[in-house]
This record gives structure tokens, C-alpha cells and sequence, in this order.
């Protein structure tokens, strides 16, 4: 995202009160898109293990805000060291930042961008739960949210986007994510499968979504977001490429879906709901790394491509007997790395970047540049989720007990279940600790 | 007397209440259930994997009728519960020693 404000001179940069709203906005988006995710992974569970899903999105809303505020802004976006991570010490704590600081060279304050950039944060380890469904222990992943995007996601940001970063000077084309969040969640997510394994029943049991709804009123609710997540990633700057990214964020994702629906027809012979949103979200997270890089006409390419190589990549699991549960891998790492090369196919040369791609004239240059960038993100993230995922199981265990997990892990986890089918079975017991009867008593006899 | 029990198809529940009530009869009993005969339900896919549904939904509908009726009753509901088509359902009817109106305490053919 940064390199084209470096174009804009910096002794006419003030505040742009349109700009600010802008993206203020846009983080906003950006933030519905974690409980959208939410409901997109809860409506593919069974009935037993939904709310645990959608806490397992929910809960990195709390932990990666703390830790972004405290530190993770200042390792992602501070000085940069050796090009591997930064630091600024009035970024720790939001403590040294002023009010109408501007970021860079661009025409919003700092915090504006700090907000921004954490709500990117939050949702790229929420994008791993989803290989994880009904099986690990709360407590296991809020840890790993906590370690992974410390040692994992701040500095793959820095390295994409942090002026500095190795990536970034390389000039990998990464508008908002592509290799930064879902790449890097992906891979992640095959770190921890690999770890923690399959769920019991995987490939016997069926393990239908419990609710379909729920899937299209999450991906819904991600598309909307996403506007957020890469229009704003011009960060409001008034030269039309923010408005490309809009525009080719819209037709890659219809191109996405009409691509995902066309092969599932011929291969299984129906219009699926479940495919309508898969192609959708496979779209979105093609175009990510491409929406200020390619024409419209390229991202209607880029979406068909991506809507139709993530359908074939969901069976991977069955091949290779894996079980990423709702195809984390299968949609955001195939989605991710199709959409980084792609870059190097269909790059114009006129909107983000002046770098073209091969069908533009450009040679493999930019191709080779974004095949790195997808191949170290890839292995990074691989490497070290996995290591972090084993010491976790070492020291307090990943899974849940297997009994917990047969019976439903919302009840052992949360102690409550989604819904109340029968209406029987129990009576009301009144508040844990003292009886609202007993309490009140006592009041009155004071 | 006879109890006649009919598992059909859902959509067609409408049709079997209205030919059983031109035939006459008072009242039903009716249970949502599930099952499947010979043609063991039906595939969904998601996101290319198939699952097999065996245990599709029925309705159960049960109608306690004199000897004399019984015959030309399960030819009544078989014509109103027939689309032509696989897993359309089954009738059948058993003896019943007796029976008794609650209200009433009445006994017997009596109490239909």
C-alpha cells in the first residue's frame, strides 16, 4: 500500500478532513469484516461447536487491539532494522503520537492509519481459525493468536508494507493483503493443522454446515467490508486509484463467484449457496493483493481464475487427507498466491505501479519479484506456525479432550449452546454463588 | 375396528386431509417423522463433498376407522398421497381391540 504516497511531495502534505473521514470509514469497514468472517465459518459447523467458532474470530478483536496498541504497530510500522522489523518507541502505547500528526507523506493522522492497519491485524489470525473448527481449546488459541501475530503477522506486515521491509524495497506489489494477511493466514493454517490434526470423524462422520444463512450473511458482510479493506488501502489519496481498487474489489469477486458456480455445476451438477459464498470470498481475496495493480478487465480475469482453481484446491484435503475443516488453505493461500502472481501477469503499469505484468509487455520481472514475495511469506508463516502451535501442545495441550470434542466443544468452552431446540430439559437454578433470593435478603436485613 | 397408519410425503399432507375428511372421517393423529424405503434418500453436496441423506422427512398420519371402512379408506388416502414418483410412502392398517373416548368413556366403534 505505501509506495505511491512516497510520490506525493511532502512539503504540501496538510491534513485532509475528507481523507480522514474516508478512512476513518474504512477502518470501520475493515472491522465488520471479522465478525462477517465470523458468521462465515459459524454457519459451516455443526449446531454443537458454532458459538466456539465465532469466538474463536471474536476473541482477536480483544487481544490483537491491546497488543497492536502496546507494541505491534511499533514492530510493523516503525524504523525499519536490517529490513526484517521496526520500532518507534512513541508508537508503543499510542503514547508519543499527536493528534494531528500526519502518517508519512500522506494526508491523515497517524492514529487514523494506526486504526486502520489494526483492523487488518485483527482479522488475519481470524482467517486461520477456520482451519481449526470444533476441535482446539480456547484457551491454546487465544495463545497462539496472542504469540502469532508477534512473532508472525507484525513483522510480515513490516516486510510488505513498512517502508524498509525486504519486501517492500524488493517491490512486490502487495496493495492490501494478499501475502500479508492471507497468504500469511493460510500457510499459518497448515502450520497448525499439521499439529493438531484432524477431527474426530473426518471423512466418516457427516459434518454438514449447520446453517447456510448464516454463511451468505458472513460473506455478505465480508464483501461490504472489504470496499474498507482495499479501497481504503490508497489511504484516501486523491489520484483515482482508491476508485480502481473499488471498482476491480466488485467485478473480480462477481467474476469470483460466477467462476467458483460455473465449475461446481459441471463437476457436481448444482448452483450451490455454500459455492455462490466460497467463490465470492476467493474472489475477494485474489483481488486483494491486484485491485490497484490491474485493469478492470484484469481483475474480471483474476476473479474467474481464482473462483475456479479454489473450487479444484477444497478437494486438495480429501487427496492429501488433511482436514482443514472450512478450507482456510483451500481459499486463502490458493486464493492469495493466485492473485500475488497474477500481478505479475496482468499488471498494466499504469495505476499503482509502473512495474508491468508479461500480458502488458513487462517481461517476468514482476513476476519473479511477486513469486518471491509469495514463496518466503509462505514458508515464514509455515515454519514458524507450526513451531509455535508444537510448543503450545507441549505445554498445555492444543485439543480438547476427545469427549468434549464428540459431545460439542461450545458447552465444555463457553458453557452455553447456540440454540434452544427442545425447551425441555432442566429447570431454572437460579445465579451461580449466592441465590438472587438469598442476596436480596441480606440487603434487607442491613 | 382398524388403525390405520399412512407415512407420506409432506406436500401432500394437504390432499390427505381433505379425502379423509369427504370420506368421513371425525379425526387424525399426526407425527413429523423421518425414514426412507427403497430409494435411501438423497445426495448434498457441499463445496464438492457429498453427503448422503438417508432419513428423510415424512408424516405419519393415523386414523382409527371401523372394519367396514378400512379398505376403501387406505384406497382414499393412497389416491391422495400418490404423485407417481420415488419415496411417495406406505399405508397400512392393524386391528384394535378397543378404544375409548376420554371425555365421555365411551367404548368401542363409540368412541371413533
Amino acid at each position: 500500500m505505501p509506495p505511491g504516497i512516497l510520490t506525493l511531495a511532502a512539503d504540501k502534505v496538510t491534513l485532509s478532513p475528507a481523507n480522514t473521514g474516508f478512512m476513518l470509514i474504512c477502518s470501520a469497514l475493515v472491522m465488520i469484516m471479522t465478525p462477517g468472517l465470523a458468521f462465515f465459518y459459524g454457519g459451516m459447523v455443526r449446531v454443537k461447536s458454532v458459538l466456539n467458532m465465532l469466538m474463536m474470530s471474536f476473541i482477536s478483536l480483544g487481544i490483537v487491539t491491546i497488543l497492536w496498541v502496546l507494541y505491534g504497530f511499533g514492530l510493523a510500522f516503525g524504523t525499519d532494522s536490517g529490513g526484517f522489523i521496526g520500532w518507534n518507541g512513541n508508537f508503543a502505547g499510542f503514547s508519543g503520537i499527536g493528534l494531528t500528526e500526519l502518517w508519512g507523506t500522506s494526508t491523515i493522522p497517524v492514529y487514523v492509519f494506526a486504526v486502520f492497519q489494526l483492523m487488518f491485524a485483527v482479522i488475519t489470525p481470524a482467517l486461520i481459525s477456520g482451519a481449526l473448527a470444533d476441535r482446539v481449546k480456547f484457551t491454546a488459541w487465544a495463545l497462539f493468536i496472542a504469540l502469532w501475530v508477534t512473532v508472525v503477522y507484525f513483522p510480515v506486515a513490516h516486510w510488505v508494507w513498512g517502508e524498509g521491509g525486504w519486501l517492500f524495497e524488493l517491490k512486490v506489489i502487495d496493495f492490501a493483503g494478499g501475502t500479508a494477511v492471507h497468504i500469511n493466514a493460510g500457510a499459518a493454517a497448515l502450520g497448525v493443522l499439521l499439529v493438531v490434526g484432524k477431527r474426530i470423524g473426518f471423512k466418516k462422520d457427516p459434518m454438514r454446515p449447520h446453517s447456510l444463512p448464516l454463511v451468505m450473511l458472513g460473506a455478505g458482510l465480508l464483501w461490504f467490508g472489504w470496499f474498507g479493506f482495499n479501497a481504503g488501502s490508497w489511504l484516501g489519496n486523491d489520484d483515482g486509484i482508491g476508485a480502481v481498487a473499488f471498482v476491480n474489489t466488485q467485478v473480480a469477486t462477481a467474476a469470483a463467484m460466477l467462476g467458483w458456480l460455473a465449475y461446481e455445476k459441471l463437476r457436481h451438477g448444482s448452483f450451490t449457496t455454500l459455492g455462490a459464498a466460497s467463490g465470492a470470498v476467493a474472489g475477494l481475496v485474489a483481488i486483494t493483493p491486484a485491485c490497484g495493480a490491474v485493469s478492470p478487465l484484469g481483475a474480471i480475469a483474476v476473479g474467474a481464475i481464482a473462483g475456479v482453481l479454489c473450487a479444484m484446491a477444497v478437494n486438495l484435503k480429501y487427496k492429501f487427507g488433511y482436514d482443514d475443516s472450512l478450507d482456510v488453505i483451500g481459499v486463502h493461500l490458493v486464493g492469495g498466491v493466485v492473485g500475488s502472481l497474477l500481478i505479475g501477469l496482468f499488471a498494466t503499469g499504469g495505476v499503482q505501479s509502473k512495474a508491468k505484468g508479461l500480458f502488458y509487455g513487462g517481461g517476468f520481472e514482476q513476476l519473479g519479484r511477486q513469486a518471491v514475495g509469495v514463496v518466503c511469506v509462505l514458508l515464514y508463516s509455515l515454519v514458524v506456525s507450526y513451531v509455535l502451535a508444537k510448543v503450545i501442545d507441549l505445554v498445555m495441550g492444543f485439543r480438547v479432550d476427545e469427549d468434549e470434542e464428540v459431545a460439542g466443544i461450545d458447552q465444555a468452552a463457553h458453557a452455553e449452546t447456540a440454540y434452544d431446540f427442545a425447551g425441555a430439559g432442566g429447570g431454572t437454578v437460579g445465579r451461580k454463588g449466592p441465590a438472587l433470593g438469598e442476596a436480596l435478603t441480606k440487603k434487607v436485613d442491613a | 375396528m382398524k388403525l390405520i397408519t399412512a407415512v407420506i410425503k409432506p406436500h401432500r399432507l394437504d390432499e390427505v386431509k381433505d379425502a379423509l375428511q369427504s370420506f368421513g372421517v371425525h379425526g387424525l393423529t399426526l407425527t413429523e417423522a423421518a425414514g426412507y424405503g427403497r430409494q435411501r434418500g438423497h445426495t448434498e453436496v457441499y463445496r464438492g463433498a457429498e453427503y448422503t441423506v438417508d432419513l428423510v422427512p415424512k408424516i405419519r398420519i393415523e386414523v382409527l376407522v371401523e372394519d367396514a371402512d378400512a379398505e376403501e379408506l387406505m384406497d382414499v388416502v393412497v389416491k391422495a398421497a400418490r404423485t407417481g414418483k420415488i419415496g411417495d410412502g406406505k399405508v397400512w392398517a392393524v386391528p384394535v381391540d378397543d378404544a375409548v373416548r376420554v371425555r365421555t368413556g365411551e367404548r368401542g366403534p363409540d368412541a371413533l
